[in-house]
């Protein structure tokens, strides 16, 4: 990625990626444009260079955040309605350490409305458009951060990920989306979805940009223990043979031009010399229901807070306590947060806490087992990232099931903490682009961006 | 019918830890404005996540260990759910599945053990002060780390129901893991009670009183509700399962208005924080750090200290501490001035805070047994001990500066009676002694005492002119 130096100024590329921004308004990419904050920052940066003095590894880079990272520039919002007016005091711990290696925020991008969604249509600021059709969805959650990548506004964007909301809009928009092994970035600071799927990760336009990224970004976090001990550097890069491929995302329900592309890859693989491994993993079909429990459950108990009591939006005809819960959840929460809040306290419900809950926590293991069983039989596994390109806006909206499946290929990562890596691999006849999910073992992730090179 | 009381205590103490179960934030909160002791994860800001205190773990463990329970190795967190202002996050963390204290029991001065169920770590709530039309907000409670302590259904009567609640009072002060400030709710107890036909193997159905804080209230609420429950059923009536709040102004229980439906939690694993797994090591390490337990206590000065004096010097763990300093000898001696004087004393409040050493003590009881000072004496210089301006000074220095030291010198005090034997208004006392009129000697010695300016001791000199007047 380009840094700022004497000749090109970090003040130039903050105004080239404003102009920029401003130019593709009408795709609704950001919901806060920080310009005066990100102008003052370049200026600074410029002075300290022209000065001599030692600057970041990303000086004068305009990046993008998803509006679920906390930040003080701009309300975060996280497109939802019940977060209006919240000005954040604090700084995620992964915007706190871009910033310390001098990036830039440009602005906050729009996202399904607490990243509840596979299209960003779920937003309270109505949807973002795909960076190749105007007429075709983002992706999503992170639809907003993909398309700024996408359409060159900034040269990296983050993301989150719960069930592949950073991996799905890559795909659909041609670029780089990597959700890391879970722990490897701090979740701190992060509007929570699903706390134990939720992994934050970039979208970039190159693999080397993506392995910069992950190099400043991961790190143990005292402030969330969740996050790992720092491996990202230290892991080996070692010598990749054995790529696998699931039997059991070969079939009609994915689209053919996607399934074309995945083995067309594998042939030049093969070529190359590798080895193609066919994996039996007969349990990751139980994985989306497993998902759509324990997500939900996870989702309806983090949202608990938005209660218009202490911060965001409060309903103005309440009454007494119970009203001012109700009126201001109902009118604060977009209907698929709503679904998802109802499925989650079902399934937490005393009586029925055994039946779902439980047994999805026990699918899980079993597909944790999976991938670490697929895995002593290759190195990399090789796959769809969803059975469908970009879809038209308002395809599936007013079919949940419909969108849910379009996660099918991207949760079961979640669920096993493993990274993914969404890479663009061409395009269909009618030139929207179609990207391969890589995946890897846990603690994989710098030999899986470095092998990604393999795949261009 | 006679019926048999069942009686089942829940005791929430808040831990004395720096800061908070969450989050680095002052757990202090007494004395500070509302809302001063908040941290961005107890207001619940989005994208904030829970870091466990390693301290309060400490805690829990002294805690546990003191009630004589299994530490597990493996703990973990889950959450329970529950809208109301109290709980900014819509959830409290708490261990509902696996807590990190297990089984073990409480023995009560009378011998009787009450087996404790579990006991777990929790974060608490903050407070709600309601007016008119409004109420307000306090989250400085929020997130203090509280261990929940259940006990066993081993409890028959209202008096084991104070005994027991007051001993984990004293046990977890002895385990230095809480201020134990009842008034300012450090220890809150549930008790629920239940009646059922005498020999019967089931239990009947239980009322629950909720958030009593302090022993009395337990008592009184265990004796009321056994009386209504009694009442109840000789009327051949049914007790309803309910929550029960105290009164302590009207002396009864009063159901609660809530709604008829049973709470739904819908607990879940905290995903935010990982199990707990502690070495044996290292709870062996915490463990070893307790001191002496009153059960200790009550088995080492047993036969020395009277049981009424031993229960009233045991609420008082300092006090117990000192005690262990002092020579066998004069161990009565202080105790009973720890009781009589000591703790009658406005200050001794603030005196507890800063004990004197215990050879001060010592020299104290020493120079008591050798006559040196009277039993008056003796107690104003122990209460001059506790001075914080007579701190640095040895008990001797103090005694003479007060000019309470009694003469003992024979030669000396042999002076001072001839002097009073030559006084002429002594005469006839001197004859009528001799005459064997005893009572008179009480006349003499009291001349005496006053010519010494009360520093002679009355018995040698009684000795002395005793030995003149043959």
């Amino acid at each position: 990625m380009k840094t700022a130096n004497k000749t090109v100024t970090a003040t130039k590329l903050v105004k080239d990626a404003l102009g920029k921004a401003k130019h593709f308004k009408e795709y609704n990419i950001f919901n806060y444009l920080n310009e005066e904050g990100a102008l003052k920052k370049a200026a600074e940066i410029d002075e300290r260079i022209a000065r001599g003095e030692k600057v970041g590894k990303l000086a004068g880079v305009p990046f993008a955040i998803k509006d679920n990272y906390l930040s003080p520039e701009g309300e975060t919002t996280a497109s939802a309605h019940i977060l209006e007016g919240f000005t954040s005091p604090i700084t995620a711990t992964c915007v706190e350490k871009l910033l310390a290696e001098d990036a830039i925020l440009i602005g906050r991008t729009n996202l399904d409305a607490f990243a509840h969604g596979s299209s960003t249509e779920n937003s309270y600021y109505g949807p973002t458009l795909n960076a190749y059709d105007k007429e075709r969805v983002a992706g999503g959650s992170s639809g907003g951060s993909a398309v700024a990548v996408a359409l060159d506004i900034v040269e990296f964007a983050t993301g989150s990920d719960t069930g592949g909301s950073i991996r799905q809009p890559a795909s659909f928009n041609g670029v780089y989306g990597l959700k890391p092994t879970y722990g490897a970035v701090s979740r701190y600071g992060v509007v929570a979805m699903a706390s134990s799927t939720d992994c934050m990760g970039f979208f970039t336009k190159t693999p080397e940009d993506m392995d910069l990224l992950m190099s400043i970004a991961t790190g143990q976090d005292p402030k969330d223990m969740t996050s790992l001990p720092d491996f990202y550097e230290k892991s080996e890069v070692k010598k990749v043979k054995k790529i696998g491929v699931v039997k059991d995302f070969d079939n009609d329900s994915v689209n053919v031009e996607i399934r074309d592309a995945l083995k067309k890859k594998t042939e030049d693989l093969k070529k190359k010399g590798y080895e193609i491994v066919e994996l039996d993993m007969p349990t990751l079909k139980y994985a989306l229901a497993a998902y759509y429990i324990i997500v939900p459950a996870e989702v309806a108990s983090n949202l608990s807070r938005y209660d218009g009591v202490r911060y965001g939006f409060r309903s103005e005809n309440s009454k007494d306590l119970e009203s001012l819960y109700e009126n201001t959840r109902d009118e604060g929460f977009m209907p698929e947060n709503k679904r998802r809040i109802m499925i989650g306290n079902f399934v937490l419900s005393s009586g029925f806490y055994d039946a779902y809950f439980l047994k999805a926590a026990k699918a899980r293991t079993l597909i944790v087992k999976e991938y670490e069983d697929a895995f002593n039989k290759c190195d990399f596994i090789l796959t769809p990232v969803s059975p469908n390109y970009a879809f038209k806006l308002g395809e599936k909206v007013n079919d949940p099931i419909a969108m849910y499946l379009e996660d099918l290929m991207s949760v079961s990562l979640n669920l096993a903490g493993v990274p993914g890596l969404a890479v663009p691999v061409g395009k269909t006849k009618s030139g929207l682009p179609i990207g391969l999910q890589l995946v890897g073992p846990r603690r994989s992730d710098k030999a899986l961006i470095e092998f990604a090179k393999e795949l261009k | 019918m006679k019926y048999y009381p069942t009686i089942g205590i829940e005791c929430h103490v808040q831990l004395s830890t720096k800061t908070k179960l969450f989050s680095e934030v002052d757990n202090d909160a007494r004395g500070k404005e509302p809302n001063s002791c908040v941290s961005p994860v107890c207001y619940a800001l989005p994208g904030m996540l829970p870091r466990l205190n390693g301290e309060a773990i400490k805690y829990a463990i002294r805690a546990g260990r003191a009630m004589n329970c299994e530490i597990n190795a493996q703990s973990r967190f889950d959450r329970k759910h529950y809208f109301y202002p109290d709980s900014p996050k819509g959830y409290q963390i708490t261990q509902f599945y696996h807590p990190i204290i297990g089984a073990g029991y409480v023995e009560l001065p009378s011998g009787t053990k009450i087996r404790i169920e579990h006991a777990h770590l929790e974060g608490d709530a903050g407070k709600l002060t309601h007016f008119d039309n409004y109420s307000l907000v306090d989250l400085n409670r929020v997130d203090t780390p509280l261990i929940e302590i259940v006990s066993m259904p081993d409890i028959h009567s209202a008096k084991d129901a104070h005994d027991y609640c007051k001993e984990l009072w004293r046990l977890m002060r002895y385990a230095k893991v809480t201020y134990g400030d009842l008034y300012n709710g450090n220890m809150r107890f549930d008790v629920n009670v239940s009646l059922a036909p005498e020999g019967s193997d089931k239990l009947g159905t239980r009322a629950e009183v909720k958030n009593l804080n302090s022993f009395r209230s337990v008592e009184r609420a265990v004796e009321y509700e056994i009386a209504r429950q009694t009442k109840i059923l000789e009327a051949g009536e049914k007790v309803v399962q309910e929550t029960r709040g105290w009164n302590d102004a009207t002396g009864k229980t009063t159901g609660q208005r809530s709604k008829e439906e049973a709470k739904d939690y819908r607990y879940m694993p905290e995903p935010d924080l990982p199990p707990i797994n502690l070495s044996r090591q290292f709870i062996n390490d915490e463990s070893a750090k307790l001191s002496m337990m009153p059960s200790d206590y009550r088995e080492k000065f047993g036969q020395t200290i009277s049981t009424d004096i031993l229960e009233i010097l045991l609420d008082y763990p300092e006090l117990m501490e000192t005690m262990n300093g002092i020579d066998e000898k004069h161990i009565t001696m202080i105790a009973n001035l720890f009781t009589s004087v000591l703790l009658a004393e406005e200050k001794s409040v603030e005196y507890l805070n800063d004990l004197p050493d215990t050879k001060k003590l010592n020299d104290l009881a020493e120079m008591n047994e050798k006559k040196e000072l009277s039993s008056t004496a003796t107690k104003e210089v122990f209460l001059r001990l506790f001075d914080p301006q007579m701190k640095g000074r040895d008990t001797k220095t103090i005694a003479k500066e007060l000019g309470l030291i009694q003469e003992n010198d024979l030669g000396a005090l042999e002076a001072i009676v001839d002097a009073v034997l030559k006084k002429p208004e002594t005469k006839k006392a001197q004859d009528d002694f001799r005459n064997g009129e005893e009572k008179v000697i009480g006349f003499l010695v009291g001349q005496v005492m006053k010519e010494s300016k009360g520093k002679a001791n009355p018995s040698a000199v009684q000795q002395i002119l005793r030995d003149k007047l043959k």
